[in-house]
């Protein structure tokens, strides 16, 4: 029992050290010196997703178009990505693109460029599905009134088909918010790997610490979750519907 | 671009056989994993289907925190933080063991588990209802009326996805290289340290990938062109 109580005291001794690096794991040397910890990982989060979108809104709808030599590279983008690990594109970015670019390229930036790279080809699945999933007697209605493919497709499919795939945007920034954390690996000094400086500089508490940004993670990522639920619960209502539906 | 291309490099020598080795730690750990996963994953549905509030509380819980925490964190929770929280014997065992890739093995299937639990769950919740009540009603209690009746009918459905959290397994035991696992990625690093020649180096190791993601894509398509339409007898 005492053995007990000594293990469960354990538990509870080393939470300073949380305390006292909480800052440091919020945002880094900020103000004083470089922004890292949490506000890094969301910087990168919300770059990346912008980025990605548009990489992933063209790939997606390249991927429907009829003509070959359009849907074909954006097939291979996109089975190329989906087929690599996230470390894997990570390290291209972070190796090759020196050598293309002839000069040396600060992490974060290569970093960003592999997140937006990799997060595009999941999202250009997103669209292909979002587009195909618009009833096709809304296209056929919108070329009978005059428009053209790319009129019908910019002004009638598109704001459809785009607003059903909030919920899925959300939660693929939901994933690339957890993916953030490989960018430790290339020593982004975002929020994983200032929890793995405050260890090495403490020598103490790693559970706590771990601990503590995975709660910071879980805090965003169950939020953002429990929105896109939600969203997704009352969108089902305004959808455009096909005869066969009713 | 200043670099010149020696792809001799990759297959001669030692370096091929660091590859295939690689291939061979990522294919254990992944094969180790998702049998740990799929026992755990199974007893979280049923856990969650239990009916019994603590026992749905837990699993709704550990689903939910494994699904919103990045693996890198889990990974390093288990390889640098879990020693206060381990019971002893397990520890006893776990120093004996290859303390990097045992971690990896844990952390690896129980984040994948807490996937698998949500694709059983979706797929036994998809078997109409009055399957449960008819065999409860023959006599079956509710543990054999899931082991006979409902988990072989919702495991033919759901095996496509579930061969597809398998890849992501694979994909994702390369986060297993930052404790020092000498799985496929670990080993593409260490030849591009030695050779100063990466880009040999990541293609190889991408392309290996890239045929595992592409078999097993193309195992689902099989299975579900030969199975899932003959199968669903309802």
């Amino acid at each position: 029992m005492e053995h007990f109580w000594q293990w469960f005291s354990g538990l509870f001794a080393n939470w300073g050290v949380v305390w006292n690096n909480f800052d440091y794991l919020l945002v880094g040397a900020y103000p004083q010196g470089p922004l890292g910890g949490l506000a890094m990982s969301i910087v990168m989060a919300v770059i990346g997703i912008f980025g990605a979108f548009w990489i992933g809104l063209a790939a997606g709808l390249m991927r429907i178009s009829k003509r070959p030599w359009l849907s074909w590279p954006a097939l291979i983008y996109i089975e190329i990505i989906r087929g690599t690990p996230l470390l894997m594109v990570i390290f291209w970015f972070y190796f090759f693109a020196p050598l293309l670019m002839n000069q040396s390229v600060p992490e974060t930036e290569s970093a960003i460029a592999a997140f937006i790279v990799f997060t595009g080809a999941y999202i250009a699945e997103i669209v292909r599905a979002g587009v195909l999933a618009i009833p096709k007697g809304q296209m056929e209605a919108a070329r009978g009134s005059g428009l053209s493919h790319t009129q019908a497709m910019v002004h009638i499919i598109l704001p459809q088909a785009l607003r059903n795939m909030i919920p899925s945007f959300v939660n693929q920034f939901v994933s690339l918010t957890k993916d953030t954390s490989l960018a430790m690996i290339i020593n982004v000094n975002e929020l994983t790997l200032a929890a793995r400086h405050v260890y090495t500089r403490t020598m103490k508490a790693p559970m706590e610490i771990f601990l503590t940004i995975a709660l910071l993670y879980f805090a965003i990522c169950w939020v953002l979750t429990a929105f896109s639920r939600r969203l997704e619960r009352s969108m089902a209502r305004y959808q455009a519907r096909t005869s066969h539906d009713r | 671009m200043n670099y010149t291309f020696n792809w001799a490099l990759i297959f001669a020598g030692e370096y091929g056989r660091w590859f295939v080795d690689g291939l061979a730690v990522t294919l254990e750990l992944s094969g180790i994993s998702i049998l740990f996963a799929l026992l755990l994953g199974t007893l979280l549905t049923v856990l969650r289907l239990s009916r019994v509030r603590p026992l749905v509380w837990f699993s709704a819980a550990y689903v939910e925190f494994f699904r919103n925490t990045p693996l890198m964190v889990q990974i390093f929770f288990w390889y640098f933080g879990s020693d206060p929280i381990l019971p002893d014997f397990f520890k006893k065992w776990l120093y004996q063991q290859n303390i990097e890739f045992a971690t990896a093995v844990i952390a690896l299937s129980t984040y994948t588990a807490a996937f698998i639990a949500e694709e059983l769950r979706s797929g036994i919740l998809s078997i109409p209802k009055t399957q449960l009540e008819a065999s409860r009603a023959t006599g079956l209690t509710f543990i054999q009326a899931m082991r006979y009746v409902i988990l072989p009918q919702a495991f033919r459905i759901i095996i496509p996805p579930l061969i597809s959290q398998f890849l992501n397994l694979i994909k994702n035991s390369s986060l297993a290289m930052t404790i020092g696992v000498m799985e496929l990625t670990y080993m593409a690093r260490q030849v591009e340290a030695h050779t100063f020649h990466g880009f040999e180096a990541f293609t190889v190791s991408t392309l290996i990938y890239l045929s595992l993601s592409l078999l097993v894509s193309f195992i689902i398509n099989q299975y579900n062109k030969h199975f899932l339409h003959i199968g669903s007898r309802r």
